[in-house]
Protein backbone atom coordinates (compact mmCIF):
# COMPACT_ATOMS: atom_id res chain seq x y z
CA UNK A 1 0.00 0.00 0.00
CA UNK A 2 2.80 2.38 1.02
CA UNK A 3 4.74 1.39 -2.19
CA UNK A 4 1.53 2.13 -4.02
CA UNK A 5 1.32 5.60 -2.58
CA UNK A 6 5.15 6.35 -3.03
CA UNK A 7 4.71 5.50 -6.84
CA UNK A 8 1.02 6.93 -7.69
CA UNK A 9 2.76 9.23 -9.77
CA UNK A 10 4.81 6.73 -11.47
CA UNK A 11 1.76 4.74 -11.94
CA UNK A 12 -0.15 7.79 -13.24
CA UNK A 13 2.22 9.22 -15.93
CA UNK A 14 3.08 5.84 -17.20
CA UNK A 15 -0.80 5.27 -17.67
CA UNK A 16 -1.31 8.46 -19.65
CA UNK A 17 1.83 7.37 -21.83
CA UNK A 18 -0.13 4.11 -22.34
CA UNK A 19 -3.11 5.98 -23.27
CA UNK A 20 -1.07 7.83 -25.84
CA UNK A 21 0.90 5.16 -27.20
CA UNK A 22 -2.35 2.51 -27.58
CA UNK A 23 -3.29 3.85 -30.78
CA UNK A 24 0.36 3.57 -32.68
CA UNK A 25 0.35 -0.32 -31.35
CA UNK A 26 -2.90 -0.69 -32.53
CA UNK A 27 -1.70 1.03 -35.95
CA UNK A 28 1.47 -1.36 -36.02
CA UNK A 29 -0.29 -4.20 -34.92
CA UNK A 30 -3.17 -3.57 -37.53
CA UNK A 31 -0.62 -3.12 -40.55
CA UNK A 32 0.17 -6.97 -40.34
CA UNK A 33 -3.63 -7.91 -40.84
CA UNK A 34 -5.32 -9.43 -43.61
CA UNK A 35 -8.74 -8.16 -43.42
CA UNK A 36 -11.75 -9.77 -45.25
CA UNK A 37 -13.60 -6.60 -45.97
CA UNK A 38 -13.14 -3.06 -46.80
CA UNK A 39 -12.72 -1.95 -43.63
CA UNK A 40 -9.69 -2.67 -41.55
CA UNK A 41 -11.12 -2.27 -38.06
CA UNK A 42 -10.74 -6.13 -37.18
CA UNK A 43 -8.21 -8.67 -36.66
CA UNK A 44 -8.48 -11.97 -39.04
CA UNK A 45 -5.10 -12.85 -39.86
CA UNK A 46 -1.05 -12.18 -40.28
CA UNK A 47 -0.12 -11.11 -43.35
CA UNK A 48 3.04 -9.19 -44.46
CA UNK A 49 1.66 -7.99 -47.82
CA UNK A 50 0.84 -4.61 -47.41
CA UNK A 51 4.60 -4.15 -46.08
CA UNK A 52 5.80 -5.31 -49.28
CA UNK A 53 3.30 -3.45 -51.54
CA UNK A 54 2.71 -0.39 -49.98
CA UNK A 55 1.68 1.51 -53.42
CA UNK A 56 -0.44 -0.85 -53.75
CA UNK A 57 -3.55 1.42 -53.57
CA UNK A 58 -4.63 3.82 -56.04
CA UNK A 59 -3.84 7.49 -54.91
CA UNK A 60 -2.37 6.80 -51.88
CA UNK A 61 1.44 7.45 -52.75
CA UNK A 62 0.29 10.34 -54.43
CA UNK A 63 -1.08 11.75 -51.85
CA UNK A 64 1.73 11.18 -49.57
CA UNK A 65 3.81 12.46 -52.51
CA UNK A 66 2.35 15.72 -52.56
CA UNK A 67 1.93 16.06 -49.30
CA UNK A 68 5.88 16.04 -48.98
CA UNK A 69 6.10 18.07 -51.14
CA UNK A 70 3.62 20.63 -49.90
CA UNK A 71 4.79 20.39 -46.25
CA UNK A 72 8.23 21.12 -47.53
CA UNK A 73 7.87 24.51 -49.21
CA UNK A 74 5.63 25.45 -46.73
CA UNK A 75 8.07 24.81 -43.87
CA UNK A 76 10.79 26.33 -46.31
CA UNK A 77 8.27 29.51 -46.79
CA UNK A 78 7.47 29.91 -43.10
CA UNK A 79 10.56 29.14 -41.40
CA UNK A 80 12.03 31.78 -43.87
CA UNK A 81 9.46 34.82 -43.19
CA UNK A 82 9.23 33.60 -39.44
CA UNK A 83 12.89 33.65 -38.74
CA UNK A 84 13.18 37.07 -40.10
CA UNK A 85 9.93 38.08 -38.02
CA UNK A 86 11.38 36.53 -34.64
CA UNK A 87 14.81 38.27 -35.46
CA UNK A 88 13.00 41.66 -35.88
CA UNK A 89 10.72 41.41 -32.23
CA UNK A 90 13.36 40.55 -30.33
CA UNK A 91 16.61 42.46 -31.56
CA UNK A 92 15.01 45.77 -32.86
CA UNK A 93 12.96 48.35 -30.71
CA UNK A 94 10.67 50.03 -33.72
CA UNK A 95 6.88 51.88 -33.63
CA UNK A 96 3.90 48.95 -34.08
CA UNK A 97 5.93 45.85 -32.12
CA UNK A 98 3.14 45.51 -30.05
CA UNK A 99 0.65 45.14 -33.05
CA UNK A 100 2.98 42.91 -34.69
CA UNK A 101 3.30 40.75 -31.74
CA UNK A 102 -0.56 40.30 -31.41
CA UNK A 103 -0.89 39.51 -35.22
CA UNK A 104 1.50 36.96 -34.70
CA UNK A 105 -0.42 35.31 -31.74
CA UNK A 106 -3.98 35.82 -32.85
CA UNK A 107 -3.35 32.95 -35.59
CA UNK A 108 -2.72 30.33 -32.46
CA UNK A 109 -5.25 31.57 -30.46
CA UNK A 110 -7.85 30.89 -32.74
CA UNK A 111 -9.80 27.79 -33.63
CA UNK A 112 -8.57 26.54 -36.78
CA UNK A 113 -11.87 26.24 -38.25
CA UNK A 114 -12.50 30.01 -38.01
CA UNK A 115 -8.73 30.29 -40.19
CA UNK A 116 -9.94 27.69 -42.45
CA UNK A 117 -13.42 28.75 -43.23
CA UNK A 118 -11.81 32.59 -43.99
CA UNK A 119 -9.33 31.91 -46.31
CA UNK A 120 -12.45 30.09 -48.44
CA UNK A 121 -14.24 32.74 -47.93
CA UNK A 122 -11.46 35.20 -49.43
CA UNK A 123 -10.69 32.07 -52.33
CA UNK A 124 -14.41 32.14 -52.94
CA UNK A 125 -14.65 36.19 -53.17
CA UNK A 126 -12.00 36.63 -55.56
CA UNK A 127 -12.54 33.52 -57.48
CA UNK A 128 -8.83 32.25 -57.10
CA UNK A 129 -9.21 27.90 -57.88
CA UNK A 130 -8.77 25.69 -55.21
CA UNK A 131 -5.84 23.31 -55.07
CA UNK A 132 -1.91 23.08 -55.06
CA UNK A 133 -1.22 27.10 -54.29
CA UNK A 134 -4.14 27.74 -52.47
CA UNK A 135 -3.50 24.58 -49.68
CA UNK A 136 0.70 25.99 -49.96
CA UNK A 137 -0.41 30.12 -49.03
CA UNK A 138 -2.84 28.24 -46.15
CA UNK A 139 0.08 26.33 -44.76
CA UNK A 140 2.29 29.11 -44.26
CA UNK A 141 0.39 31.45 -43.10
CA UNK A 142 -0.35 28.91 -39.87
CA UNK A 143 3.33 27.22 -39.94
CA UNK A 144 4.53 30.84 -39.46
CA UNK A 145 3.43 32.13 -35.96
CA UNK A 146 4.91 28.71 -34.69
CA UNK A 147 8.52 29.37 -36.20
CA UNK A 148 8.08 32.98 -35.18
CA UNK A 149 7.50 31.73 -31.20
CA UNK A 150 9.92 28.99 -31.90
CA UNK A 151 12.62 30.81 -32.95
CA UNK A 152 11.84 34.13 -30.61
CA UNK A 153 12.53 31.97 -27.72
CA UNK A 154 15.68 31.22 -28.88
CA UNK A 155 17.26 34.25 -29.89
CA UNK A 156 15.91 35.48 -26.61
CA UNK A 157 18.03 33.12 -24.52
CA UNK A 158 21.13 34.31 -26.49
CA UNK A 159 23.73 36.65 -25.27
CA UNK A 160 24.00 39.82 -27.37
CA UNK A 161 27.90 40.60 -26.08
CA UNK A 162 28.78 37.73 -28.17
CA UNK A 163 28.12 39.89 -31.51
CA UNK A 164 29.36 42.75 -29.58
CA UNK A 165 32.29 40.63 -28.90
CA UNK A 166 32.24 39.63 -32.89
CA UNK A 167 31.80 43.31 -33.53
CA UNK A 168 35.14 44.13 -31.23
CA UNK A 169 36.93 41.43 -33.06
CA UNK A 170 36.15 43.47 -36.45
CA UNK A 171 33.99 40.98 -38.01
CA UNK A 172 31.67 43.07 -40.40
CA UNK A 173 27.24 42.81 -39.87
CA UNK A 174 26.73 39.90 -42.67
CA UNK A 175 30.07 38.00 -40.89
CA UNK A 176 28.69 38.56 -37.25
CA UNK A 177 25.37 36.99 -38.43
CA UNK A 178 26.48 34.10 -40.67
CA UNK A 179 29.28 33.07 -38.04
CA UNK A 180 27.96 33.98 -34.77
CA UNK A 181 24.27 34.87 -34.77
CA UNK A 182 22.60 32.39 -37.18
CA UNK A 183 24.38 29.43 -35.70
CA UNK A 184 22.92 30.04 -31.63
CA UNK A 185 19.88 30.30 -33.05
CA UNK A 186 19.91 27.52 -35.57
CA UNK A 187 18.45 25.14 -32.64
CA UNK A 188 15.44 27.29 -32.71
CA UNK A 189 15.51 27.46 -36.49
CA UNK A 190 15.53 23.68 -36.73
CA UNK A 191 12.98 23.47 -34.11
CA UNK A 192 10.23 25.80 -35.95
CA UNK A 193 11.12 24.00 -38.78
CA UNK A 194 10.36 20.54 -37.90
CA UNK A 195 7.08 21.84 -36.24
CA UNK A 196 6.19 23.46 -39.26
CA UNK A 197 6.96 20.25 -41.42
CA UNK A 198 4.81 18.12 -38.67
CA UNK A 199 1.91 20.81 -38.87
CA UNK A 200 1.80 21.08 -42.53
CA UNK A 201 1.86 16.71 -43.45
CA UNK A 202 -0.73 16.38 -40.80
CA UNK A 203 -2.84 19.21 -41.27
CA UNK A 204 -6.52 18.12 -41.92
CA UNK A 205 -9.12 21.28 -41.52
CA UNK A 206 -7.46 23.91 -43.06
CA UNK A 207 -6.68 21.84 -46.32
CA UNK A 208 -10.46 20.59 -45.98
CA UNK A 209 -11.70 23.41 -46.92
CA UNK A 210 -9.11 24.59 -48.93
CA UNK A 211 -8.03 22.04 -51.30
CA UNK A 212 -10.68 22.03 -53.82
CA UNK A 213 -10.81 18.53 -55.26
CA UNK A 214 -6.60 18.12 -54.60
CA UNK A 215 -6.26 14.85 -52.51
CA UNK A 216 -2.95 15.47 -49.59
CA UNK A 217 -2.50 12.36 -47.22
CA UNK A 218 -4.76 13.52 -44.89
CA UNK A 219 -7.62 14.35 -47.32
CA UNK A 220 -6.56 10.69 -48.82
CA UNK A 221 -7.21 9.04 -44.82
CA UNK A 222 -10.62 11.14 -44.55
CA UNK A 223 -11.72 10.30 -47.72
CA UNK A 224 -10.94 6.17 -46.75
CA UNK A 225 -12.59 6.35 -43.79
CA UNK A 226 -15.79 6.55 -45.54
CA UNK A 227 -15.02 4.34 -47.94
CA UNK A 228 -12.78 1.64 -46.61
CA UNK A 229 -8.96 1.92 -45.27
CA UNK A 230 -6.63 -0.23 -46.91
CA UNK A 231 -4.36 -1.56 -45.07
CA UNK A 232 -1.62 0.05 -47.06
CA UNK A 233 -2.14 3.15 -44.38
CA UNK A 234 -1.27 1.51 -41.36
CA UNK A 235 1.82 0.78 -43.38
CA UNK A 236 2.81 4.16 -43.85
CA UNK A 237 1.10 5.27 -40.45
CA UNK A 238 3.57 2.78 -38.73
CA UNK A 239 6.72 3.82 -41.02
CA UNK A 240 6.04 7.41 -39.82
CA UNK A 241 6.61 7.08 -36.77
CA UNK A 242 9.19 4.70 -36.72
CA UNK A 243 10.97 7.38 -38.89
CA UNK A 244 10.03 10.33 -36.36
CA UNK A 245 11.87 7.95 -33.66
CA UNK A 246 14.66 7.74 -35.11
CA UNK A 247 14.94 11.60 -36.39
CA UNK A 248 14.62 12.75 -32.97
CA UNK A 249 16.72 10.05 -31.19
CA UNK A 250 19.44 11.38 -33.95
CA UNK A 251 18.73 14.69 -33.15
CA UNK A 252 19.34 14.08 -29.17
CA UNK A 253 22.28 12.00 -29.96
CA UNK A 254 23.57 15.25 -32.17
CA UNK A 255 22.92 17.79 -29.74
CA UNK A 256 24.26 15.21 -26.56
CA UNK A 257 27.28 14.90 -28.64
CA UNK A 258 27.75 18.38 -29.45
CA UNK A 259 27.50 19.53 -25.72
CA UNK A 260 30.23 17.26 -24.27
CA UNK A 261 32.77 18.40 -26.92
CA UNK A 262 32.30 21.85 -25.69
CA UNK A 263 32.00 21.79 -22.15
CA UNK A 264 31.01 24.61 -20.25
CA UNK B 1 29.67 25.60 -36.45
CA UNK B 2 32.80 23.66 -38.38
CA UNK B 3 35.88 25.04 -38.06
CA UNK B 4 36.18 26.18 -41.80
CA UNK B 5 38.60 29.02 -42.31
CA UNK B 6 37.25 32.84 -42.36
CA UNK B 7 37.25 34.24 -45.68
CA UNK B 8 39.61 36.60 -47.16
CA UNK B 9 39.30 40.18 -44.66
CA UNK B 10 38.98 42.26 -48.10
CA UNK B 11 35.73 40.82 -48.86
CA UNK B 12 34.13 42.66 -45.69
CA UNK B 13 32.39 46.04 -47.25
CA UNK B 14 33.84 49.15 -46.10
CA UNK B 15 32.76 51.09 -43.37
CA UNK B 16 29.71 53.64 -44.85
CA UNK B 17 29.36 57.07 -43.57
CA UNK B 18 27.63 57.41 -40.15
CA UNK B 19 24.35 59.12 -41.16
CA UNK B 20 23.51 56.84 -43.84
CA UNK B 21 24.19 53.91 -41.55
CA UNK B 22 22.20 55.01 -38.88
CA UNK B 23 18.99 55.67 -41.45
CA UNK B 24 19.72 52.43 -43.02
CA UNK B 25 19.92 50.69 -39.71
CA UNK B 26 16.60 51.73 -38.63
CA UNK B 27 14.94 50.58 -41.57
CA UNK B 28 16.33 46.67 -41.02
CA UNK B 29 13.32 45.91 -38.97
CA UNK B 30 10.73 46.90 -41.61
CA UNK B 31 12.37 44.61 -44.53
CA UNK B 32 12.75 41.67 -41.98
CA UNK B 33 9.62 42.22 -40.97
CA UNK B 34 7.46 42.83 -44.68
CA UNK B 35 7.61 39.61 -46.18
CA UNK B 36 6.23 37.91 -43.49
CA UNK B 37 3.23 40.62 -41.59
CA UNK B 38 2.09 41.15 -45.47
CA UNK B 39 1.53 36.93 -46.02
CA UNK B 40 -0.48 37.13 -42.54
CA UNK B 41 -2.25 40.64 -43.93
CA UNK B 42 -3.20 39.16 -47.03
CA UNK B 43 -4.10 35.73 -45.91
CA UNK B 44 -5.18 36.08 -42.22
CA UNK B 45 -6.58 39.56 -41.66
CA UNK B 46 -7.86 40.22 -45.32
CA UNK B 47 -9.53 36.98 -44.92
CA UNK B 48 -11.11 37.78 -41.60
CA UNK B 49 -12.75 40.93 -43.52
CA UNK B 50 -13.92 38.95 -46.48
CA UNK B 51 -15.71 36.65 -44.02
CA UNK B 52 -17.16 39.42 -42.19
CA UNK B 53 -18.81 40.73 -45.43
CA UNK B 54 -19.83 37.01 -46.06
CA UNK B 55 -21.63 37.17 -43.18
CA UNK B 56 -24.33 39.77 -43.93
CA UNK B 57 -24.44 38.69 -47.20
CA UNK B 58 -27.77 37.39 -48.38
CA UNK B 59 -28.30 35.12 -51.94
CA UNK B 60 -27.92 31.41 -52.96
CA UNK B 61 -25.63 29.92 -54.91
CA UNK B 62 -27.35 30.05 -58.01
CA UNK B 63 -28.24 33.49 -58.14
CA UNK B 64 -25.13 35.08 -56.32
CA UNK B 65 -24.68 36.54 -52.40
CA UNK B 66 -24.94 40.45 -52.06
CA UNK B 67 -23.79 42.37 -48.63
CA UNK B 68 -27.45 43.30 -47.31
CA UNK B 69 -26.46 43.99 -43.92
CA UNK B 70 -28.86 40.93 -43.00
CA UNK B 71 -27.17 40.58 -39.50
CA UNK B 72 -30.61 38.51 -38.88
CA UNK B 73 -28.39 35.80 -39.99
CA UNK B 74 -26.27 36.32 -36.71
CA UNK B 75 -29.28 35.71 -34.30
CA UNK B 76 -30.76 32.71 -36.47
CA UNK B 77 -27.35 30.75 -36.52
CA UNK B 78 -26.82 31.09 -32.70
CA UNK B 79 -30.45 30.32 -31.80
CA UNK B 80 -30.53 27.00 -33.94
CA UNK B 81 -27.14 25.34 -33.29
CA UNK B 82 -27.40 26.66 -29.99
CA UNK B 83 -27.37 23.22 -28.90
CA UNK B 84 -24.36 22.31 -30.84
CA UNK B 85 -22.37 24.96 -29.40
CA UNK B 86 -23.30 24.60 -25.82
CA UNK B 87 -22.20 20.76 -26.81
CA UNK B 88 -19.05 21.83 -28.14
CA UNK B 89 -17.77 24.00 -25.33
CA UNK B 90 -18.89 20.88 -22.93
CA UNK B 91 -16.90 18.26 -25.10
CA UNK B 92 -13.89 20.81 -25.17
CA UNK B 93 -14.50 21.38 -21.44
CA UNK B 94 -14.12 17.91 -20.44
CA UNK B 95 -11.81 17.27 -22.30
CA UNK B 96 -9.44 19.82 -21.28
CA UNK B 97 -10.36 18.90 -18.06
CA UNK B 98 -9.19 15.50 -18.25
CA UNK B 99 -5.96 16.15 -20.32
CA UNK B 100 -4.75 18.22 -17.22
CA UNK B 101 -5.68 15.48 -15.05
CA UNK B 102 -3.66 12.98 -17.18
CA UNK B 103 -1.05 15.36 -18.58
CA UNK B 104 0.17 16.53 -15.02
CA UNK B 105 1.35 12.95 -13.88
CA UNK B 106 3.49 12.52 -16.75
CA UNK B 107 4.69 15.58 -16.99
CA UNK B 108 5.52 15.31 -13.87
CA UNK B 109 7.41 12.00 -14.25
CA UNK B 110 8.93 13.61 -17.00
CA UNK B 111 10.43 16.59 -15.40
CA UNK B 112 11.13 15.58 -11.71
CA UNK B 113 11.11 11.26 -12.01
CA UNK B 114 12.68 9.86 -15.10
CA UNK B 115 16.09 10.50 -14.88
CA UNK B 116 18.06 8.92 -18.40
CA UNK B 117 14.40 7.83 -19.55
CA UNK B 118 13.17 11.77 -19.79
CA UNK B 119 14.48 11.87 -23.62
CA UNK B 120 12.94 8.91 -24.07
CA UNK B 121 9.91 9.80 -22.51
CA UNK B 122 9.69 13.00 -24.57
CA UNK B 123 9.96 10.95 -28.00
CA UNK B 124 7.35 8.73 -27.06
CA UNK B 125 4.77 11.88 -26.65
CA UNK B 126 6.06 13.99 -29.51
CA UNK B 127 6.43 11.04 -31.67
CA UNK B 128 2.72 10.26 -32.21
CA UNK B 129 2.74 14.12 -33.84
CA UNK B 130 4.25 12.58 -36.90
CA UNK B 131 1.64 9.82 -37.72
CA UNK B 132 -1.60 11.47 -39.12
CA UNK B 133 -3.80 12.35 -36.15
CA UNK B 134 -6.56 11.25 -38.67
CA UNK B 135 -4.90 7.34 -38.76
CA UNK B 136 -4.66 7.02 -34.48
CA UNK B 137 -8.15 8.94 -34.55
CA UNK B 138 -9.21 5.92 -37.11
CA UNK B 139 -7.42 3.77 -34.36
CA UNK B 140 -9.73 4.38 -31.54
CA UNK B 141 -12.61 2.78 -33.46
CA UNK B 142 -10.43 -0.72 -33.50
CA UNK B 143 -10.30 -0.12 -29.72
CA UNK B 144 -13.23 1.22 -28.62
CA UNK B 145 -15.31 -1.31 -30.82
CA UNK B 146 -18.17 -2.67 -29.79
CA UNK B 147 -17.58 -6.12 -27.47
CA UNK B 148 -14.25 -5.44 -27.84
CA UNK B 149 -11.84 -6.25 -25.03
CA UNK B 150 -11.39 -2.70 -23.89
CA UNK B 151 -15.39 -1.92 -23.91
CA UNK B 152 -15.77 -5.27 -21.69
CA UNK B 153 -13.06 -4.04 -19.29
CA UNK B 154 -15.03 -1.20 -19.03
CA UNK B 155 -18.26 -2.58 -18.21
CA UNK B 156 -16.90 -5.05 -15.78
CA UNK B 157 -15.42 -2.23 -13.78
CA UNK B 158 -19.29 -0.71 -13.62
CA UNK B 159 -17.07 2.24 -15.59
CA UNK B 160 -20.29 2.10 -18.07
CA UNK B 161 -22.96 2.23 -15.68
CA UNK B 162 -21.63 5.42 -14.48
CA UNK B 163 -21.12 7.61 -17.89
CA UNK B 164 -24.39 5.83 -18.94
CA UNK B 165 -25.52 7.65 -15.77
CA UNK B 166 -23.76 10.68 -16.84
CA UNK B 167 -25.35 10.73 -20.55
CA UNK B 168 -22.15 9.70 -21.73
CA UNK B 169 -22.97 6.45 -23.12
CA UNK B 170 -25.64 4.15 -24.00
CA UNK B 171 -25.57 0.49 -22.71
CA UNK B 172 -23.07 -1.83 -23.37
CA UNK B 173 -21.50 0.97 -26.39
CA UNK B 174 -19.13 3.80 -26.20
CA UNK B 175 -18.32 4.06 -30.06
CA UNK B 176 -20.87 6.74 -31.34
CA UNK B 177 -21.55 8.29 -27.92
CA UNK B 178 -20.05 11.63 -26.30
CA UNK B 179 -17.41 9.21 -24.39
CA UNK B 180 -15.96 8.27 -27.15
CA UNK B 181 -15.97 11.50 -28.79
CA UNK B 182 -14.58 12.80 -25.36
CA UNK B 183 -11.86 9.88 -25.62
CA UNK B 184 -10.56 11.13 -28.85
CA UNK B 185 -10.51 15.01 -28.53
CA UNK B 186 -8.19 14.15 -24.98
CA UNK B 187 -6.63 11.91 -26.83
CA UNK B 188 -5.68 14.32 -30.15
CA UNK B 189 -4.70 17.17 -27.83
CA UNK B 190 -3.02 15.53 -24.62
CA UNK B 191 0.43 16.33 -26.32
CA UNK B 192 -0.68 19.94 -26.30
CA UNK B 193 -1.07 19.97 -22.45
CA UNK B 194 2.42 17.91 -21.61
CA UNK B 195 4.68 19.54 -23.20
CA UNK B 196 3.99 23.46 -22.12
CA UNK B 197 3.46 21.58 -18.31
CA UNK B 198 6.62 19.79 -18.76
CA UNK B 199 8.79 23.38 -20.14
CA UNK B 200 7.32 24.72 -16.70
CA UNK B 201 8.01 22.08 -14.24
CA UNK B 202 11.05 21.46 -15.56
CA UNK B 203 11.93 25.24 -14.88
CA UNK B 204 11.18 24.51 -11.38
CA UNK B 205 14.46 24.76 -8.89
CA UNK B 206 14.36 21.25 -7.30
CA UNK B 207 15.47 22.76 -3.94
CA UNK B 208 12.25 24.51 -3.51
CA UNK B 209 10.76 20.64 -2.62
CA UNK B 210 13.99 20.00 -0.51
CA UNK B 211 13.51 23.57 1.69
CA UNK B 212 10.02 22.78 1.70
CA UNK B 213 10.33 19.25 3.09
CA UNK B 214 13.12 20.52 5.73
CA UNK B 215 9.94 23.40 7.32
CA UNK B 216 7.42 19.91 7.42
CA UNK B 217 5.67 20.24 4.64
CA UNK B 218 3.83 16.93 3.37
CA UNK B 219 4.57 15.89 -0.09
CA UNK B 220 0.95 16.65 -0.73
CA UNK B 221 1.59 20.40 1.17
CA UNK B 222 4.56 20.60 -0.96
CA UNK B 223 2.67 19.67 -4.39
CA UNK B 224 -0.05 22.24 -3.09
CA UNK B 225 1.91 25.27 -2.12
CA UNK B 226 5.28 25.06 -4.57
CA UNK B 227 5.24 22.65 -7.69
CA UNK B 228 1.46 23.32 -8.64
CA UNK B 229 1.56 27.53 -8.26
CA UNK B 230 4.89 27.76 -9.78
CA UNK B 231 3.57 25.13 -12.85
CA UNK B 232 0.63 27.81 -13.61
CA UNK B 233 2.50 29.41 -17.09
CA UNK B 234 2.39 26.01 -18.31
CA UNK B 235 -1.52 24.99 -16.85
CA UNK B 236 -2.49 28.50 -18.47
CA UNK B 237 -0.97 27.93 -21.73
CA UNK B 238 -1.50 24.05 -21.65
CA UNK B 239 -5.41 24.10 -21.52
CA UNK B 240 -5.45 27.30 -24.04
CA UNK B 241 -3.86 24.94 -26.46
CA UNK B 242 -6.32 22.27 -25.55
CA UNK B 243 -9.57 24.22 -25.54
CA UNK B 244 -8.88 26.02 -28.28
CA UNK B 245 -8.65 23.92 -30.97
CA UNK B 246 -10.79 21.14 -29.36
CA UNK B 247 -13.78 23.90 -28.88
CA UNK B 248 -13.30 24.18 -33.22
CA UNK B 249 -12.75 20.40 -33.76
CA UNK B 250 -15.02 18.44 -36.26
CA UNK B 251 -12.91 15.09 -36.81
CA UNK B 252 -13.14 13.60 -33.35
CA UNK B 253 -16.96 13.74 -33.34
CA UNK B 254 -17.47 13.13 -37.21
CA UNK B 255 -15.16 9.58 -37.01
CA UNK B 256 -15.83 8.44 -33.67
CA UNK B 257 -19.31 9.83 -32.95
CA UNK B 258 -23.35 10.33 -34.32
CA UNK B 259 -25.42 12.40 -35.51
CA UNK B 260 -26.41 13.51 -31.97
CA UNK B 261 -22.60 14.21 -31.09
CA UNK B 262 -22.38 16.81 -33.86
CA UNK B 263 -20.30 19.78 -32.49
CA UNK B 264 -20.19 23.35 -34.20
CA UNK B 265 -17.28 22.65 -36.03
CA UNK B 266 -19.29 19.80 -37.83
CA UNK B 267 -21.90 22.26 -38.28
CA UNK B 268 -19.64 24.73 -39.86
CA UNK B 269 -17.97 22.20 -42.38
CA UNK B 270 -21.11 21.13 -43.55
CA UNK B 271 -22.39 24.78 -43.87
CA UNK B 272 -19.47 25.58 -45.78
CA UNK B 273 -18.36 22.74 -48.06
CA UNK B 274 -21.73 20.83 -48.44
CA UNK B 275 -24.57 22.86 -48.14
CA UNK B 276 -23.16 25.92 -49.52
CA UNK B 277 -25.18 28.72 -47.04
CA UNK B 278 -21.81 30.55 -46.66
CA UNK B 279 -23.57 33.66 -44.45
CA UNK B 280 -24.97 31.58 -41.52
CA UNK B 281 -21.64 29.42 -42.10
CA UNK B 282 -19.16 32.52 -42.07
CA UNK B 283 -21.66 33.95 -39.27
CA UNK B 284 -21.10 30.39 -36.75
CA UNK B 285 -17.67 30.48 -37.42
CA UNK B 286 -17.16 34.26 -36.50
CA UNK B 287 -20.15 33.38 -32.93
CA UNK B 288 -17.27 30.54 -32.67
CA UNK B 289 -14.48 33.19 -32.64
CA UNK B 290 -16.16 35.73 -30.48
CA UNK B 291 -17.10 33.02 -27.86
CA UNK B 292 -13.52 31.15 -28.13
CA UNK B 293 -11.57 34.76 -27.82
CA UNK B 294 -14.23 35.70 -25.08
CA UNK B 295 -13.69 33.27 -22.99
CA UNK B 296 -9.69 32.86 -22.99
CA UNK B 297 -9.40 36.59 -22.37
CA UNK B 298 -11.67 36.23 -18.98
CA UNK B 299 -9.68 32.69 -18.02
CA UNK B 300 -6.14 34.86 -18.53
CA UNK B 301 -7.25 37.82 -16.61
CA UNK B 302 -8.61 35.19 -14.24
CA UNK B 303 -5.61 32.84 -13.77
CA UNK B 304 -3.62 35.86 -13.67
CA UNK B 305 -0.31 35.45 -16.11
CA UNK B 306 0.63 37.22 -19.84
CA UNK B 307 3.28 35.50 -20.73
CA UNK B 308 1.75 32.70 -22.93
CA UNK B 309 3.37 30.05 -24.88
Amino acid sequence: MRWLRRNLVVIAGLTTLAYLILPNVVVTVFSFNNPTGRFNYAWQEFSLDAWKDPCGVADLCGSLALSLQIALWATIGATVLGTAIAFALVRYRFRARGAVNSLIFLPMAMPEIVMAASLLALFLNMGIQLGFWTILIAHVMFCLSFVVAAVKARVLSMDPRLEEAARDLYAGPVQTFLRVTLPIAAPGIAAGALLSFALSFDDFIITNFNSGNTVTFPMFVWGSAQRGTPVQINVIGTAMFAIAVLVVLAGQWAGNRRKKAQPQ
Amino acid sequence: MTATAAPPEATAPAEPPVHKASLKKRLVPYWLLLPGIVWLLVFFVLPMVYQASTSVQTGSLEEGFEVTWHFQTYWDALTEYFPQFLRSLLYAGTATALCLLLGYPLAYLIAFKAGRWRNLLLVLVIAPFFTSFLIRTLAWKTILADGGPVVGALDAVGFLDVTSWLGMTEGDRVLATPLAVVCGLTYNFLPFMILPLYTSLERIDTRLHEAAGDLYATPATVFRKVTFPLSMPGVVSGTLLTFIPASGDYVNAELLGSTDTRMIGNVIQSQYLRILDYPTAAALSFILMAIVLIMVTIYIRRAGTEDLV
